[in-house]
């Protein structure tokens, strides 16, 4: 059975610019009745017709589980990606009718912690919107550090800082100003659990210092949603349904099986959540993998690829699709 | 219209009985001639009119019998109902889920009133009027997961997520096939199932973790699973197997139909939604042979499904003792004949 998400008929109720990088989006349900009530770290897949092209791309949910009137995501303007930020930017007007996923919540709090220390990177201050939410209506403890690259691109800084005072930091880089990871990470009590989310670079950078100064795998939590990169254009064989199919510049993988008529499931399309995982039956030539989900044996296998976020380079491919 | 509850016992006098509309109702688990683990799991979706799928939550004629057992249960042993600290925001998700799905199955019965965080609560068949502010523990006489399954049919195991795996953390476990929530509370998917025989060879549990980590909102599944029980006791719990255990050794040729009864759970998995934990309703449903088999379909079918069970399976079920005058009884009504496809009855 297919394990995706339930769909929702929502419209656009109001677009807000919130810097010169971000837009922020609100949606309401079509029909007038409440949104699904959610948890803090959840996101949404947004579905975006542009032309014949659909694109669906995963947007953490950043405002408050507590109110199901509207739901709210921020989208930062990336020109050279593959076009979803652009179309968000330039299409979607207040008014506009648009499909979401249910949300889905791969970047969970761990209610255990007795405190919550999270490190958010840039645009990776959304889900921390609606996490911090979700504590501070009962009262719970967590500190956020966060960077960003100048006072002006500090998405959502001072509403934090209103909301919580001193329980936010704020780092800016034009300023030089940095994390002490170090003493950051070894001053904190017992049972504090850490969240990161931002750049791959920073998520790596902080995993890594974690794991150095001993804090447990498991009280280590991150989200990083790979966005699929453009590529060469190549072509794949989908040995089940028999249709071969050409992988465009600006497609991913996984969008062009869709666009041949086949639904593989998915629920976070940035290589996370592990459902679209496909088998490779044969290949020849290089793999190129972004996802975050494979084993590193995996990956050197050649046996299984994530087409979420994964491409191909080379003279042939044969998934089991 | 609305049910007519029955009272009745299931314990001592053991006056449990299924009406006739609700023979036809039972769940049967077996859709063909033999049995064997499989990863039976669908979609929980409304099924047809007059089935236990009617609602996602089912509430029937012994309702009320089952909650004033759970009652006694508690009373002997609160252990059976246990909660971690962390598990509070999943209990009220629990809570929301069941009155606002016992309210829309059972207008008649139950009725929930919402205005903002403040809700009143009207179940008719318990006769309780309460209201309450949601999300606040001290508005309640319990906390909110005892609250409400002590109002709702079934065994409740709510499910933390995280590090990949489910972990036991809080439940409801009064009407159990023999295991204890006291025992397993705390425990991982994988700690918990250890001494399921033959299902690790198979991988069937990797699997089933893999599928329920990724359950979704909105989207519930469910399976079914049986066992036996010598008369109709919903509490075959290790604490209480003293009680129970010896009454294997009571089965004769005379007392079969009375006696022994088919146990079906029909089990079904949700996520919640501020939480994020999964909850795990597992409904006990009972049905005495001589119930069973005013089915011919089913008494065929039932005898060639014991008849053939593995060894290790009828052993981890607690059939062995009884089994041979079990499958004599039923071979009775067993003319040989095909049975049709399909659970129902014909």
């Amino acid at each position: 059975m297919s394990t995706g998400t339930t769909k929702l008929d929502v419209v656009v109720s109001d677009v807000v610019p919130v810097n010169d990088l971000v837009t922020r989006f609100h949606f309401r349900r079509r029909d007038g009745e409440l949104l699904p009530t959610f948890s803090g770290g959840a996101h949404v897949v947004v579905e975006m017709r542009d032309g014949d092209r659909t694109r669906l791309n995963p947007y953490s949910l950043m405002g408050s589980p507590l109110d199901t009137r509207e739901y709210t995501i921020s989208v930062r303007r990336d020109d050279a990606g593959r076009g979803g930020s652009l179309f968000m930017h330039r299409q979607v007007k207040p008014g506009l009718e648009m499909v979401i996923s249910y949300p889905v919540n791969l970047f969970s709090l761990d209610l255990r912690a007795k405190k919550h220390l999270m490190l958010a990177g840039g645009i990776g201050i959304t889900p921390f919107m609606a996490q911090t939410s979700q504590l501070a209506g009962v009262g719970g403890n967590f500190e956020l550090h966060y960077t960003c690259r100048t006072a002006s691109l500090g998405t959502y800084a001072d509403v934090l800082q209103q909301r919580y005072g001193n329980r936010v930091r704020l780092y800016h880089d034009d300023r030089e100003e940095r994390i002490d990871l170090e003493r950051l990470l070894s001053s904190q009590p017992l049972g504090t659990h850490l969240y990161v989310c931002g750049p791959a670079g920073m998520i790596n950078w902080v995993r890594d210092r974690a794991a150095s100064l001993g804090w447990p795998p498991e009280t280590v939590h991150f989200e990083h949603f790979a966005a699929p990169q453009p590529g060469a254009p190549f072509d794949v064989t989908l040995a089940v349904s028999g249709k071969t199919i050409r992988v465009g510049e600006q497609q991913s993988l996984l969008e062009a099986i869709e666009a041949a008529g086949v639904d593989p499931p998915y629920l976070c399309r940035g290589g996370v959540c592990g459902q679209c995982e496909t088998n490779v039956i044969s290949s020849d030539g290089k793999f190129i993998h972004n996802d975050h989900w494979l084993s590193e044996e995996d990956h050197r296998s050649g046996c299984k690829i994530m087409p979420c976020v994964s491409r191909f380079e080379g003279k042939s491919l044969v998934l089991e699709r | 219209m609305g049910i007519t509850f029955r009272k009745e016992t299931f314990r001592d006098d053991y006056t449990f009985r299924n009406s006739p509309e609700h023979i036809r109702r039972f769940p049967f688990p077996f859709n063909e001639d033999s049995y064997m683990y499989a990863v039976n799991i669908e979609p929980h979706v409304v099924g047809p009119k007059g089935s236990v799928l009617e609602n996602l939550i089912d509430v029937d004629e012994h309702y009320v019998a089952e909650m004033q057992d759970r009652a006694l249960v508690l009373a002997e042993d609160p252990l059976r109902c246990q909660s971690l600290p962390h598990m509070t925001l999943a209990g009220w998700d629990l809570l929301e889920l069941l009155m606002e799905q016992q309210a829309l199955g059972y207008p008649e019965h139950f009725t929930l009133e919402r205005s903002g965080d403040r809700w009143r609560w009207i179940n008719g068949p318990l006769g309780i009027d309460d209201t309450f502010t949601f999300g606040d523990t001290s508005t309640l006489p319990y906390g909110p997961m005892e609250y409400i399954t002590r109002q709702s049919q079934g065994d409740f195991c709510i499910l933390d997520q995280r590090d990949g795996n489910l972990w036991m953390d809080a439940g409801m476990v009064t009407t159990q096939a023999d295991w204890s929530l006291d025992f397993d509370i705390g425990m991982n998917f994988f700690e918990w199932h250890a001494p399921v025989p033959l299902a690790h060879e198979k991988g069937i549990f990797t699997r089933a973790l893999k599928f329920l980590t990724n359950i979704q909102q909105g989207k519930p599944a469910r399976r079914l699973n049986w066992t036996m029980t010598i008369n109709p006791r919903l509490d075959t719990s290790p604490e209480n197997y003293h009680k129970w255990g010896p009454d294997r050794a009571t089965v004769t040729p005379e007392n079969v139909g009375q006696k022994v009864h088919l146990r079906v759970e029909l089990q079904s998995f949700w996520r919640l939604p501020r939480s994020n934990a999964i909850v795990f309703p597992i409904r006990c449903y009972l049905i005495k042979m001589d119930e069973l088999v005013t089915q011919p379909k089913w008494a065929r079918r039932l005898h060639r499904v014991i008849r053939d069970l593995p060894e290790e399976l009828a052993a981890y079920k607690g059939l062995t003792r009884y089994r041979p005058t079990l499958v004599e009884w039923l071979s009775g009504l067993d003319d040989g004949s095909p049975t049709s496809p399909g659970f129902g009855p014909d």
